[in-house]
Parts: C-alpha cells; sequence; structure tokens
C-alpha cells in the first residue's frame, strides 16, 4: 500500500485487519517483524525550509539526500550526521527521513551535539487506531505539552506511522580536522579520547579503531570550524595528547569520517553486527569480554559496533553493564533489543496498548 | 483560574493521612500545620494561592516511594514540587493535595569526569550543579533565568532551558538517565552514563512532564569542559525588524552564537532606570555572546560585527574586557527586575518562527494599546523564545484579568504565526486553557494516553497542562 497522502495512511490503518510492515527508503532492516506493507513514499518533500530560523519541514517520505541537497545550497546540514545503513546491509534504495527518526539514526557528531532525537522538533503521525497527531511544532524551543516528538524517534513504527517531520539544522563548516594517534591499546586510547573530549577544544567526533586499515590501532579525533580555530584546536589537542604518543593532524573536507558513521570496515564482512551504548569508560573492559571477530569504537567509547560470529548471542556474553546492545545485522535468534528491566517493560508495553491497541504496526520490530 | 473542587472525603481524612505519612518519614518530614502549609501556598505564579492539605520533605528515593504508596493507597493527590520557582504555576497545591517537596534531597551522588557526567538528587539546585564541578573546569549547560534558586527536578518537568540553549540545548538535551518513583511507589530506573535509549526514549516522554508521569528523585546529566573565554558584544537598531535581520544574517552566515538576545525600548528604559547598564535608547538591543579561545572570539566577532555594522546600527560595542562583558549582560539580567520595580508583571513565553519577529513585536505593540496595559519584550532571538513581560496592577480590581486575556491574545499569535505557547516555562495552570489552541482533541488524547500508563488514577498534579473539561473524566474516575 502507498497512501498518497496523511488522510488516506489513516484511512488504511483505521481499516487494516491484519499486521501491517512500515516501509520508508527500506535501506535499514533491522529487527524482524511480517505484515503488509504499507510505504510512505508518496508522503514525500520540503514544504517549509527558513535557513535563518535552522529548521526544515518535511513529509516522512523524503529522501534523506534531497533534504541535504537543499540544505547545502544553504550552507547548512543535518548536523546529527546520520548513518547510512546501506553499505552494512548491502540494500539498495534512498533512506528517508521518516526511517532515520523511526530508528533515531545518528552518527560520530552524536557525542557533541546530540542525537537525531536531539533535532526533532515537531512529527505527524497516524497511531494504530487511524488518529492523526501531531506533538512538538517547528519551533526550537518548546515546552507545551508531552515531548512525544522524542517518544516517537526511535519507537520504529511501533506507536504510529510518521507523515511530517521538522528538524533543527545547524550551519555548515568551513573546514575539518582529523587528529589521529597511532598504536595504542583499547583503554590507552579511550582515555585519550575522554581526555580530548573533557577539554575546551571541542572535538565533534572521537573514534578508536583496534584495528585500522593497515591492521594497526588508530585513534581518531575530529575538530570542525574555521580553518585558524580548526588548526588552534588541533595544536591544542596535540599537545594534550603528548603523553599518548606524537599525534597526525590533516586538515581537510573530512571524508574519512563517512566510513566511521557507516562501520564501513564491517560492510562486506560474514558475522553479526552488534550495536552497543555503554558508560565510556567501561567500554575496553565490555569489548574484552565479547570475544569479537572486530570492533570499533566511536563517541569516545560511548558506542561499541562488534561484528561477531553469525548467530552468537553476544548479550549474554557482556553480563550485566551500564547501557544496551542491539543486533543490527544477524540472524542470532535473541530479541533485537536489550530486554528492558520488569517496571520498564511494563511502562513500554503500556504505551503500546494506548497507542497501537490492535498491536498491527511493525508487530514484533523492538523486541 | 479555575481550580477543581478538592475532594471532601480526603478533606475529611486529614488526620488519618498525616499519621499515616508520619509512620513512613521522619517527624519532622510532615509539615500539617495550618501555618506551615502556607509556605508551599504557591510559587513563583504568586497570583495563584491555594495551602495544601499538608506538606512532606522526603530525604531519598526510599521515603518519597514510601510517600507515594501511602498516598496511592488513600487516594490522595500529590503534587511534587522542586524550588517553588515555577512561572507557570507547576507547583500550585489543590487544597486535598499533598506537596511532596525535594529540598531535602540535593546531594551529590557521583561525578564521573573521564565520562563527562554527574548524578545528583533532583533537590540540587541548578547552579549548585555547576558549583560541584566548576573547579575542575566543568559546567551544567542549561541556564534558567532562575538558576540559583530553581531545583533540577523542576528543570526536568519543565524541560527548562535558558539564555545559552541555541548551542547547547535545553534539559531534554543534557539529561542521561533518571531514578523515578511511580504513583504507585515503583521505582524505575531510566537511562544511564550511556546515551540514547534500548527501547522507547522513555526518558524523552518524562522530561518536560510536568511532574505528572512521576516523581524523578535522581538524575544523570551532562557535564561539559568550560569554554576557554566567551565575549558578547552589544548592538542598538532603530527597528526590530532591522535587529531581526541581523539575527538572521548571522546566522545564515554560518556563526552558531551561544547566545543572542533581543530587549525592545520599553525593557531599555526600565532597565536602564533600574541597573543603569549604559544601554543606547533604541527600538531595539542586541546582545550576542560567542565562545572560544581569544583568537576564535576574534574571527567570529569580527564576522558578526561586520553584519551588525552593515545593517546602520544606532550603537556597535564589544567587551574588551570582564568588567564590559559583565556591564552588557547586567541590563539583561536585570530585565525583569527592573520592570517587577515600575508594577507588577506577567512574563509570557511563548515561542515564534525567528521570521515573524517584526510581525509580532508589531502587533503585540498594538495590543498594548487596546488593552491600555504597557509591555516589554526581551527574548532569547536566536531561537524564537520570547518573553513579554506585561505591567498590571495587582491591588486594581480587573487589572490582573485584564493582563490574562491579553497574555492570552499573545500567546495565540505565537501559536498562529508557527510557534508554540510556552519554550521553556511549561503549561501549568498558567497555559492550561489554552492547549486547545495548539493542539486538537487527538493530538491532547494521545497525551493524556501517556499520563494514563504512568498514572492511571490521574493523582499526580492532575490539575496541570491539560484543560480541566478534557481532563474532566478521567480525573473523576
Amino acid at each position: 500500500m502507498k497512501p498518497k497522502s496523511e488522510d488516506e495512511l489513516a484511512q488504511m490503518i483505521a481499516g487494516a485487519n491484519g499486521p501491517l510492515r512500515i516501509k520508508g527508503g527500506g535501506t535499514r532492516p533491522i529487527g524482524r517483524c511480517e505484515g503488509t506493507e504499507i510505504s510512505t513514499a508518496n508522503l514525500s518533500g520540503i514544504s517549509l525550509y527558513e535557513p535563518g530560523a535552522l529548521t526544515v519541514v518535511a513529509g516522512a517520505g523524503t529522501p534523506i539526500s534531497e533534504v541535504e541537497k537543499a540544505l547545502a545550497a544553504e550552507n547548512q546540514r543535518l548536523a546529527f550526521e546520520p548513518m547510512d545503513h546501506r553499505p552494512l546491509f548491502g540494500t539498495k534504495g534512498a533512506p528517508t527521513l521518516g526511517g532515520m527518526a523511526a530508528a533515531n539514526v545518528s552518527g560520530p557528531r552524536r557525542i557533541s551535539v546530540g542525537a537525531c532525537r536531539d533535532f526533532m522538533l515537531g512529527v505527524r503521525m497516524v497511531d494504530g487506531a487511524g488518529n492523526i497527531i501531531k506533538n512538538g511544532g517547528r519551533v526550537m524551543k518548546n515546552v507545551t505539552g508531552y515531548d512525544l516528538v522524542k517518544l516517537m524517534t526511535g519507537s520504529y513504527g511501533t506507536l504510529g506511522v510518521l507523515t511530517e517531520i521538522s528538524l533543527k539544522v545547524l550551519p555548515n563548516v568551513e573546514c575539518t580536522g582529523t587528529v589521529r594517534l597511532h598504536g595504542l591499546s583499547d583503554r590507552q586510547a579511550i582515555e585519550s579520547l575522554s581526555s580530548a573530549l573533557g577539554s575546551p577544544f571541542e572535538a565533534t567526533a572521537a573514534a578508536h579503531f583496534p584495528k585500522g586499515p593497515s591492521g594497526d590501532p588508530v585513534t581518531m579525533l575530529r575538530i570542525e570550524g574555521f580553518e585558524s580555530s580548526v588548526k588552534y584546536r588541533a595544536d591544542k589537542l596535540q599537545d594534550l595528547l603528548k603523553a599518548y604518543g606524537e599525534a597526525e593532524i590533516s586538515i581537510g573536507d573530512g571524508s574519512e569520517w563517512a566510513a566511521v558513521r557507516d562501520v564501513s570496515s564491517f560492510a562486506d564482512q560474514v558475522g553479526d553486527v552488534w550495536r552497543i551504548s555503554a558508560k565510556p569508560s567501561d567500554a575496553p573492559e565490555i569489548v574484552s569480554r565479547m570475544d569479537a571477530k572486530a570492533v570499533q569504537y566511536d563517541w569516545g567509547g560511548g558506542l561499541i559496533w562488534a561484528l561477531a560470529d553469525e548467530g552468537r548471542d553476544l548479550r549474554s556474553a557482556l553480563g550485566d553493564f551500564d547501557g544496551h546492545a542491539t543486533l543490527i545485522r544477524g540472524k542470532a535468534d535473541v530479541p533485537t533489543f536489550q530486554p528492558e528491566i520488569p517496571a520498564l517493560a511494563a511502562i513500554t508495553a503500556g504505551l503500546r496498548q494506548k497507542f497501537d491497541p490492535r498491536g498491527i504496526l511493525n508487530p514484533g520490530i523492538m523486541s | 483560574m479555575e481550580m477543581p473542587t478538592p475532594d471532601a472525603y480526603v478533606l475529611s481524612r486529614k488526620d488519618q493521612i498525616v499519621a499515616r505519612l508520619a509512620e513512613v518519614l521522619p517527624r519532622d518530614a510532615v509539615i500539617s500545620d495550618e501555618r506551615e502549609t502556607r509556605a508551599y501556598e504557591c510559587d513563583a505564579l504568586t497570583a495563584y494561592k491555594c495551602p495544601p492539605l499538608c506538606a512532606v520533605l522526603p530525604a531519598n528515593t526510599k521515603e518519597v516511594a514510601a510517600v507515594l504508596r501511602v498516598c496511592h493507597e488513600m487516594g490522595v493527590p500529590v503534587v511534587p514540587r522542586g524550588s517553588g520557582t515555577s512561572l507557570a504555576g507547576g507547583a500550585l497545591p489543590t487544597a486535598d493535595c499533598v506537596i511532596l517537596g525535594v529540598a531535602k534531597m540535593n546531594d551529590v551522588i557521583e561525578t564521573n569526569y573521564d565520562d563527562r557526567y554527574i548524578k545528583v538528587q533532583t533537590g540540587r539546585t541548578n547552579l549548585s550543579v555547576t558549583g560541584a564541578v566548576e573547579t575542575n573546569g566543568f559546567f551544567y549547560a542549561p541556564d534558567p533565568s532562575s538558576q540559583l534558586a530553581c531545583a533540577i527536578a523542576g528543570n526536568i518537568a519543565m524541560n527548562s532551558g535558558g539564555a545559552h540553549c541555541l548551542k547547547y540545548g535545553v534539559t531534554t538535551n543534557n539529561l542521561m538517565g533518571v531514578t523515578m518513583v511511580l504513583m504507585d511507589g515503583t521505582v524505575v530506573e531510566i537511562g544511564g552514563a550511556h546515551l540514547d535509549a534500548g527501547g522507547l526514549d522513555i526518558l524523552g516522554v518524562i522530561c518536560g512532564s510536568e511532574g505528572q508521569l512521576g516523581v524523578v528523585t535522581e538524575a544523570t546529566l551532562r557535564i561539559l569542559h568550560k569554554p576557554e573565554g566567551a565575549r558578547p558584544v552589544l548592538m542598538g537598531y532603530d527597528s526590530s525588524e532591522v535587529a531581526g535581520q541581523v539575527v538572521t544574517d548571522i546566522i545564515k552566515a554560518g556563526i552558531l552564537p551561544v547566545a543572542i538576545e533581543f530587549m525592545d525600548r520599553p525593557c531599555i528604559e526600565a532597565t536602564e532606570a533600574f541597573a543603569k547598564a549604559g544601554y543606547p535608547m533604541c527600538e531595539a538591543l542586541l546582545i550576542v555572546e560567542v565562545e572560544g579561545s581569544k583568537d576564535e572570539i576574534d574571527a567570529q566577532l569580527k564576522l558578526i560585527m561586520e553584519i551588525a555594522a552593515s545593517h546602520n546600527p544606532v550603537e556597535l560595542r564589544e567587551a574588551k574586557d570582564a568588567e564590559e562583558a559583565g556591564r552588557i549582560w547586567l541590563g539583561r539580567k536585570s530585565a525583569f527586575g527592573a520592570m517587577g520595580q515600575i508594577n507588577d508583571y506577567m512574563c509570557l513565553d511563548g515561542t515564534i518562527p525567528v521570521s515573524s519577529l517584526p510581525f509580532v513585536l508589531k502587533r503585540i505593540g498594538e495590543m498594548s494599546k487596546e488593552f491600555g496595559l504597557d509591555v516589554g519584550n526581551v527574548f532569547h532571538a536566536g531561537d524564537g523564545n520570547m518573553h513579554p513581560l506585561i505591567l498590571f496592577d495587582a491591588n486594581k480590581p480587573g487589572d490582573l484579568e485584564l493582563c490574562e486575556d491579553f497574555g492570552a491574545e499573545i500567546l495565540k499569535l505565537c501559536v498562529e504565526v508557527g510557534g508554540c505557547l510556552t519554550g521553556e516555562h511549561g503549561v501549568g495552570i498558567e497555559k492550561r486553557d489554552l492547549m486547545n489552541v495548539q493542539y486538537d482533541p487527538a493530538d491532547l488524547e494521545a497525551q493524556m494516553a501517556v499520563k494514563d500508563v504512568f498514572d492511571p488514577a490521574w493523582l499526580l498534579n492532575a490539575a496541570k497542562v491539560f484543560p480541566l473539561d478534557t481532563s474532566r473524566a478521567r480525573r473523576a474516575a
């Protein structure tokens, strides 16, 4: 089904007599669910873009590339740099705003400017009973009523089908600097990233590869802004991190960070892909517990990407920790999302019951 | 402002309720004497007052859970209270309620500079969170004007902002985790020292829920290292249109100042009379602040000054030292006090798209004449969050009502141009009955359904946020 309007979508959902599988661009097949496909492809297009107000409003089916193109023309961008899952999944098609929001897709800059959820200003949606609901709006500061925008972001379509999204955007930067350290152990690397992120020099990304392109460990920090400022801060970081070796500085367009964002090094490798959010200083120890085939640290250690043997329950190897693990790609017979503690699971179940009483929207995708 | 009729059955059982609470709390933590409960009769929206049935001051999560279990069992409404600085009446009691104050809960539980967070009890004041980490060079970014007094509990309830949120975001963008007690006494841990939710973003909906979903007792907050320096510039213009254009041009030039503050002539005049900050007399004054190293600040200010100069400013002043920076901020920071010197005032909080600024200011000026009440505008221009201050005389019969009507018209205008009723103060009782202007019944139904899940009996702060007619059936059930 491909509704042409929000009203038509509402009728389709109200009239549905079985599970529906909601489709944006179809590039992020995270989680499992069955159902009649319902596509947001026709709910597409930018309806408002005010560069001076740093806001853009568009249909949920709008390709991200279309939005990014419009923003680039005004020297602006989606600052949370949504990851492109296509390399990892080998999927085709165009990622949409709706899919991005439904999966709260962010990138390395999450550590400095926030996640997709932090840039979501407003939504329009249709819930599981076919009600059209709006929340938030198109202004940056808005505390009018409950923040259902955050609740919808990252709900994988299970509480409602997004039809329109307003986003905060930010100015593009003139220049990007990358500071690299070589040969650090995981523990040293995370320590070095923590000390950079705890400095006034505003790194906008902090990643570590235990096995970089040449097979040796590479630790990376990103600095963005006006060229003189980037050079100044890169020098300061080099100085700050002296104890970890002589840092190498490169100034350019920052294109090397796309590979970090998209976890490209796992793209063509066989295995299940896990995404683990953790307290950064816990990360090396967590990684030591999981015996993964390959690992990438992002967010200064707060995000661990792990490539594990197919079908393995990596979560059971992790045990208890401050954070959560999601099976992004793979066939392991385990819940895709971290099981919640009972009190929280009860709230989640209650919310699902309210927003989708018949349980027809992407049923089971978040289990 | 209409409030629900107090539950006579609850009122009649005051002694039993107080006795049960006294069983689960230390002796000095239950306040039931009528002279003492008066201290809790209002928050910073002082036009409305109502002493509660009693007030309790638990010292930790366990005691909060015990209080809520008792109230839940006995069917007693609860109104949570941070420091009582809400301008929206978020902590206004009903006569049949227990005020649950978090003031005793002000400990720092953990600071972690490597992972850049602090965990505190939520009765701690906003400024003292920064106070706990500033010797290490860190700060907690959201900075509401009331930061000296306001509690983190209230900041989370209202999703408070501040002058510097253009760069750092508001409370929800800096809140990593909470310990929350549900109305039935269940304790839930949500989030923590990691980023983003593992399932639904429950934390996202708790922040800004105005104490209606649970009582947040502990919070994990993101802390940041202070920038190397910050410097403001002041610019004055002959019209708000031009000032609005300057704001747009700065943002479009790719500069993201940490703050862009705006004051109009009535506000400048009042402030000058009060604080003598040396502001120019003009139609619109902007304070723009940037951060970074000295060179970075110089580079950003050079661009900003070029833009500012190209719009024929009546004054353009760059702070050369800390003293001058302090003077530039002095007037802005004393604006509310200055207006208060002239008369009683009501402070509004609508947000508008920045592009509508000149139109909205013009309309407010016209409405000021129609209503016969003066109004000064001071606001966060970078994000469109306005704070019109309407002057009225509380001792003059009918003036408060006239002021409220005027305020309602301004907020309707904010919604009309694509904005919202409240940018950072919250709905409380103040904007409760205007919610229908911004939201359709289905929109409000979806929000109320969330409360149904957390607090099925609608005992927690239930007379707020939703128009009484809209929430009546749920509150009566």
